[in-house]
């Protein structure tokens, strides 16, 4: 509720809306989606309509309306890894996972995002792991990053995370 | 750093600026800079600065060598790359593909050659200081500080006339001879578009006095650059001074950077640079002592490539979706909050303080007549040295291409270059030797754009670039117009066939024709240019469009539909392959032939891949 509290603070009277992104870009950050249940609270707090909210939610991209798994695998699309075997590297990825891109693991371990160019164009195909970059990734290579991040088990649920920090 | 009070004027910043220079001509001898750009940290840089560091103690040369982070030094290709200069004789050596274990040798050797790291030659200088060179094709006046300063140190940039400009302009200028200086210097918009730059700000001067606004476009969304990230990254204090001058320039107290959420690390370069130019009066109220106050806030976008056109970014900041808007009214006139705003692109504006520092005429020494100054370029796909490329305007792309890149790599044959992403198109060989600028390249069938270029070679298929723009196309279009929403729909569709070896000769025209009632009737740029890449790659390279359609071939290789591996005789049952096969569709015992069922393949070619005696064939 922090992250509302402060933008709505901040945005007030007429301009008040363009707090909107940013209040949405905190809670996807706190949450890693927006919850339906956030949303509500936001259209209350912010008096705009939940309408408005999920009008704004589903045209970005960025926002997910969806708990995402756990570790997120982001196959690189842009022009130079689309031409330097990136969709080969896709396919692999979503045969091996069995799910398609914008979907997670039925046990939530893993989420398969593709992106459009993450800048390090010389190191095309690339392949984000969370927060890490694999370059020159080749199908063959996959069993072994996989291995490098192995499935999160016993994760606690989202409140204990809250607790805690 | 000295100061720790806001900068009272002009001349209290002058002197910082010489503390500052006097500190980095005093330092120890030897300079290390590493690159820690994204494209370096991914390839692990980090490490290697770290064991730089850690040798420096070892060896006890801390008073010797001082290290220092950067931004990208544009040297992508061969990262991580770091920078060791001799203060003294003020030479550099670049090394390039640095590994941790080189680092006790480089600590080792100082300024002379370290054995057994890879020498990278520097092809650029900076026309603010040195003299052109011939043998140096690229010129850097937007990426001068960018792999040279510490990104995170407001100190480093003054130290490097940081600032001035803004000085000079506030105490020292009318707002009106800033927006002349700009107009004479005959700045053209970098985003794209290529509107001349003064002339924006004047429309915008021109209105009535009140509330304006000043915008940074940081939302590049071309899928194959980088050009902007790399400067807000690694000269994030040159974008916020630019912005500072032009909101002078236009009567505007705020500026706001609209910036891709997906650029967390150039965010939080951002910041901190903003931060520390309010620490020291650089930013905020009465700057300098001049009376003049400004303020810039970040904005964050959320991935909708729509959202780098103006009006739609506008949208986009006031919390509502990023849809376009007919213009006029422009932005100019009615913009943010319908108030005058001027938006400007990331790379423009790291021209602007140069102008105001050197001049008009300076300026246009360099580039062309029509268009005057530089073009950063980020230079991917198939050549030899991929990075991020500073030339003068009028460059041929042959120089760009074989000469700053240095070729194809893999010794595979050059077939066509990219310029302009989803907006624009595939030049060929035979267009190499023009030289660039917003107008050639139109006339070619291409764009200029933002900057993305991407070199294709012989086994690249120019019905599946095609066919890629517009998937991106596709996905982006915000759905306010028909042909945008609907059209570029059915084109993806026939190119899909195509591809396929499903399509006759009649598509093909139906294609060129849709194109051009999409590219006349679509509200915004992106509807207008997104059939470009169709019409382009149509005209120039037809016959491949012929192989798909009449032949159902794929001289590339690449459309799946039209390819197939089969295994021949020099299979020696090895079984590497049937292991390796995500689908499990090939067969056969060990030590026997084996066989693909061609029903089950996906395509994928691992089994090519990881066969040792080129049994695997690509039909
Ligand atoms: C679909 C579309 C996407 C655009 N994306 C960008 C962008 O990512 N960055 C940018 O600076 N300009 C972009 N532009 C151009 C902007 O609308 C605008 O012309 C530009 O920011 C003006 O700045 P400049 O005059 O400094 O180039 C885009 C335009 C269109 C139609
Ligand atoms: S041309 Fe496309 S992106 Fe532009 S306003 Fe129309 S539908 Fe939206
Ligand atoms: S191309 Fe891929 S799916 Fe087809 S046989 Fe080879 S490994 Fe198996
Ligand atoms: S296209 Fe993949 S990193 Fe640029």
């Amino acid at each position: 509720m922090k992250v509302i509290d402060t933008v709505a603070g901040r945005h007030s009277g007429s301009r008040a809306d363009s707090g909107l992104l940013e209040a949405l870009h905190g809670l996807q950050a706190e949450h890693g989606y927006v919850p339906r249940q956030e949303a509500m609270a936001l259209s209350r707090r912010l008096s705009v309509p939940l309408a408005r909210i999920f009008e704004v939610l589903t045209f970005y991209s960025y926002f997910r309306l969806e708990e995402p798994g756990r570790i997120t695998l982001s196959v690189c699309d842009g022009t130079s890894c689309h031409l330097q075997e990136g969709p080969v590297l896709l396919n692999a990825l979503q045969e091996l996972l069995g799910i398609k891109p914008g979907e997670a693991t039925a046990d939530g371990a893993y989420q398969l995002n593709v992106v459009r160019c993450l800048g390090c164009c010389s190191c095309s195909p690339v392949l984000m792991v969370d927060d890490k970059v694999y370059s020159h990734v080749e199908p063959t290579d996959l069993p072994r990053i996989m291995k490098k991040h192995p499935p999160i088990v016993n994760k606690e649920s989202n409140d204990d995370a809250h607790s805690t920090a | 750093m000295s100061t720790t009070t806001p900068v009272k004027d002009p001349a209290a910043l002058a002197s910082w600026a010489t503390e500052q220079k006097a500190q980095q001509d005093s330092g120890a001898p030897i300079l290390i800079r590493v690159s820690m750009g994204t494209c370096g940290i991914a390839a692990k840089t980090g490490s290697v600065l770290e064991v730089l560091q850690s040798e420096v103690q070892s060896q006890q040369k801390e008073g010797q060598i001082e290290i220092v982070q950067t931004g990208c030094m544009g040297l992508c290709h061969s990262e991580p790359t770091i920078e060791v200069y001799d203060r003294q004789t003020r030479q550099s050596i670049f090394y390039g593909n640095v590994k941790p274990e080189h680092a006790p040798a480089i600590v080792r050797e100082e300024s002379s050659q370290a054995y057994g790291v890879d020498i990278l030659t520097q092809n650029w200088y900076r026309p603010e200081e040195e003299k052109a060179d011939v043998a140096t094709a690229q010129a850097r006046i937007v990426l001068r500080n960018t792999g040279r300063i510490n990104p995170e140190s407001i100190g480093d940039y003054v130290g490097t006339a940081g600032y001035t400009a803004l000085a000079k302009a506030i105490t020292s200028m009318q707002p009106d001879e800033v927006i002349q200086t700009v107009i004479d210097a005959g700045l053209r918009g970098r985003g794209g578009g290529g509107f001349p730059t003064g002339v924006k700000w004047q429309f915008a001067a021109n209105q009535p006095a009140g509330e304006k606004f000043v915008i940074c476009n940081a939302d590049e969304g071309d899928p194959g650059a980088f050009m902007d990230r790399a400067v807000l990254e690694g000269d994030p204090h040159a974008v916020l001074e630019a912005m500072a001058i032009s909101g002078y320039a236009i009567g505007a107290a705020k500026g706001v950077i609209y910036i891709r959420a997906e650029y967390p690390l150039a965010i939080e370069r951002l910041q901190c640079a903003i931060g520390q130019a309010l620490e020291y009066g650089l930013l905020g109220d009465n700057i300098l002592g001049s009376g003049f106050d400004f303020d810039i806030e970040i904005k964050y976008g959320a991935g909708a490539f729509v959202c780098g056109e103006e009006t739609a970014l506008i949208h986009s900041i006031e919390g509502l979706r990023g849809e376009p808007i007919y213009k006029p009214p422009f932005p100019a006139v009615e913009g943010l909050w319908k108030r005058p705003t001027i938006v400007n692109n990331v790379e423009t504006l790291a021209n602007i303080c140069a102008i105001v520092r050197q001049g008009p005429e300076w300026f246009r020494s360099i580039g062309t007549e029509k268009c005057p100054g530089t073009k950063v370029f980020a230079l991917a796909g198939k050549v030899k040295r991929v990075g991020l490329v500073e030339v003068p305007m009028g460059t041929t792309l042959r120089d760009i291409v074989f000469g700053v890149g240095q070729g194809i790599a893999n010794d595979r044959a050059f077939k066509a270059v990219q310029t302009g992403g989803p907006s624009g198109g595939c030049l060929k060989s035979d267009d190499l030797d023009t030289p660039i600028d917003y107008e050639s390249l139109r006339a070619l069938g291409s764009m200029m754009g933002s900057g993305g270029m991407i070199v294709m070679d012989e086994d690249d298929c120019m019905v599946n670039v095609a066919k890629f723009f517009l998937e991106f196309t596709l996905d982006e279009s915000c759905g306010r117009c028909t042909p945008c929403r609907v059209g570029n729909k059915r084109l993806h569709e026939m190119l899909v066939k195509v591809c396929e070896g499903k399509a006759d000769m009649r598509t093909l025209e139906k294609l060129r024709q849709l194109s051009d009632v999409i590219k006349e009737t679509s509200l915004c740029g992106l509807g207008q240019t997104s059939p470009n890449p169709v019409l382009s790659t149509l005209r120039q390279f037809r016959r491949e469009y012929l192989d798909h359609v009449l032949n159902h071939m794929c001289t590339a290789g690449v459309c799946s539909a039209l390819i197939s591996y089969e295994i021949n005789d020099r299979c020696v049952g090895c079984t590497l392959c049937a292991r390796n096969c995500p689908v499990s569709c090939i067969d056969g015992s060990p030590k026997e032939l084996h066989t693909i069922d061609k029903e089950l393949c996906i395509k994928c070619g691992v089994c090519q891949q990881v066969c040792k005696f080129h049994a695997v064939d690509k039909h």
